[in-house]
């Protein structure tokens, strides 16, 4: 059985016609010791899917959904205070922007020692020492000095770091990672996404990365999800999915990436917009933008199904793109 | 051991830093100088005072101050209607003025920061009716709504103090529903929730101390209104009432000398003065010590 197991996953914003679905129908599973990427433009609901999990999408926001276990648990079911307690303790999150998402009111040693003394009790020496293996663990240099100062005093990397000891703190089963690297320049990328590997790795823990940066998925899931528009539009195992994307939305994605593009010819890229709250198409979400578009695309709504492989796409017509059909040819002339 | 050996640069504590960007504005250093003496004045006032503040000398009435012609080197400012040490009044209506404006300042303060908390945290109804009702306090003037509060309850210490907090809550509990509401919005706030932190632990952990600086800011710019409003209500003979030595109420009684002894009126009134313009000093520069967008680079 898997960790966590999302089925039918909605979110909406409002009431009637009018309502934004900012997540529609998603279906999501993770196994422990699994890294599944999540993919997709901004707003296609990837983050506030996540919010939804933990319970912290706030009215006017609501969530329903067939199913959402973890580890067993129904979590629809728990009352608010023992969720937080799950989630508190087994599910954890780093967020996008490191310095943000610290408070600039406490220094780290304290923010780090807050789960500790909640969650797991430590007092003392124990807590102590506990806090400096944490640190030490996401390679902190002096790490006894750091204790003492402030989200304001270190440079983006450190704070990022910081981020994933405090959640790495009360050991996870499921690590939520959104977007960790986009506010952070090349070099401290790599660096962040080798130690979350590294972490992953050590622990065992299920690890869901958030990200619109391909190439960071390519190089650390082991399954990826692509969201369009609220929707689940493809999932399939890493190597397939960037050679063989069954799903034309997952194919332009990929096409769009600039080391695809050649000499001087223009970077590829899917013309239009995702659709907002009031031009919701009523066949598939993708008609308006997709060059492969039929009749019965702009007509009815495709559900989710099996293209070979261990790929589903959400596709009347699926097919597996080889690369070079979408990846323009050089020169161009 | 190299020569190279790099001190590690410890980064200035936070109050070492506030202390810093406080020192470079000498407005707000003289405020600081001002307001700690009469802070000293009002604690130490039964020793320091020359004479009993409600002592009354019958042979040296309306005696003027020392450097004028008559004066007494007994009575440094000279005595007031009745022969009492007017310096010696001062310092011990120091002693008043400091514990009521700031008994009223902590009184409007933490129901107004709860309150305004509450506003934030629930945007619907509740919030709604807190905030409307704070507007109908605004709109009326603080020193009359004193009034109005003296007159239900009587004059009186405690009564004066409870009617200029209550005059003072509704700027409390707009700045820090604005502060909170501001910072609800912030990641470390969903980081928070996300590691378990309840309604309560959220709000007054997490997200009070990040909304403190304006507030530490409008309480000294308060306190010194309060001073005002004290000095005022003893003058309209709400506040406290007769012998205690209430700068305020020091005026009232002078206005009946004022032209035969104009010190016994001038010496509180510069007094007043004085004591409000330094703490107005020393707000000005707290809001530019505690305000990040002021701040001097480097």
């Amino acid at each position: 059985m898997s960790l966590l197991d999302l089925r039918g996953l909605q979110v909406r914003f409002g009431d009637g016609p009018r309502a934004l679905l900012a997540v529609d129908g998603l279906d999501l599973q993770v196994d422990a010791g699994e890294v599944l990427g999540i993919v997709g433009e901004s707003g296609s609901g990837k983050s506030v899917a996540m919010l939804a999990l933990l319970g912290l999408v706030d009215p006017p926001g609501r969530v329903s959904a067939e199913v959402m276990r973890f580890d067993g648990r129904d979590l629809l079911a728990l009352k608010p205070a023992a969720r937080r307690r799950i989630v508190g303790q087994d599910i954890a999150m780093v967020f996008q922007d490191a310095l943000a998402s610290l408070n600039p009111a406490y220094t780290i040693g304290y923010q780090l020692q807050e789960p500790l003394r909640a969650h797991l009790g430590l007092r003392g020496a124990a807590l102590e020492r506990r806090t400096l293996e944490l640190l030490d663990q996401v390679e902190i240099a002096d790490p006894r000095q750091r204790l003492k100062a402030y989200p304001h005093q270190l440079s983006g990397g450190m704070n990022q770091r910081v981020m994933i000891a405090m959640a790495l703190a009360c050991d996870p089963r499921l690590l939520i990672a959104d977007e960790p690297t986009t506010a952070l320049d090349v070099t401290i990328q790599s660096q962040i996404i080798k130690l979350l590997l590294r972490l992953q790795r050590d622990r065992g823990m299920a690890l869901i990365l958030i990200a619109h940066d391909l190439a960071v998925v390519a190089e650390m899931a082991q399954r990826v999800a692509v969201m369009y528009a609220g929707q689940l539009v493809e999932t399939a195992a890493v190597p397939r999915i960037f050679d063989h994307p069954a799903h034309p939305y997952t194919a332009a994605l990929l096409a769009a990436i600039p080391e695809h593009s050649r000499g001087n010819a223009r970077l590829s890229a899917l013309a239009g917009v995702v659709p907002g709250r009031l031009d919701r198409p009523a066949g598939c979400l993708l008609a308006p933008r997709c060059a492969l578009a039929q009749p019965r695309c702009v007509a009815e709504r495709p559900a989710l199904v099996d293209a070979g492989g261990g790929t589903a796409a959400r596709c009347f017509f699926p097919q597996t793109f080889p690369l070079t059909a979408i990846v323009p040819e050089a020169g161009g002339g | 051991m190299t020569a190279l050996a790099c001190a590690d640069a410890e980064p200035p504590s936070p109050a070492r830093e506030l202390w810093q960007s406080l020192a470079a504005s000498r407005g707000a250093l003289a405020g600081f100088g001002v307001l700690a003496l009469v802070i000293c004045c009002g604690l130490f006032a039964p020793w320091i005072a020359p004479h009993d503040p409600v002592l009354q000398f019958r042979a040296d009435l309306l005696r003027p101050p020392i450097w004028s012609a008559g004066g007494d080197a007994r009575y440094l400012l000279g005595t007031d209607e009745l022969g009492r040490d007017i310096l010696s009044r001062l310092i011990h209506g120091a002693r008043i003025s400091l514990f009521i404006a700031s008994m009223s300042v902590a009184m409007a303060m933490l129901p107004g920061i709860a309150l305004g908390l509450l506003a934030a945290l629930h945007r619907n109804a509740l919030g709604a009716l807190i905030m409307r009702a704070m507007d109908v306090m605004l709109a009326l003037p603080g020193i009359l709504l004193a009034i109005c509060v003296i007159a239900i309850l009587g004059p009186g210490l405690l009564n004066t103090m409870l009617a200029i907090a209550i005059g003072t809550l509704p700027s409390y509990t707009r700045l820090a529903r604005a502060a909170a509401l501001a910072e609800l919005g912030k990641d470390y706030v969903t980081a928070s929730r996300v590691a378990g932190a309840g309604t309560l632990r959220l709000m007054v952990m997490t997200v009070l101390p990040n909304c403190m600086p304006p507030l530490i800011v409008n309480a000294t710019l308060g306190f010194s209104s309060a001073i005002l409003e004290v000095a005022g209500l003893g003058f309209l003979g709400l506040g406290v009432q007769a012998p205690t030595p209430e700068w305020g109420t020091m005026l009232a009684s002078a206005r009946d000398s004022l032209h035969v002894a104009p010190w016994v009126m001038l010496m509180p009134g510069l007094t007043i003065l004085v004591s409000v313009l330094a703490i107005n000093l020393l707000g000005d520069g707290l809001r530019d010590a505690l305000d990040p967008r002021l701040k001097k680079v480097g």
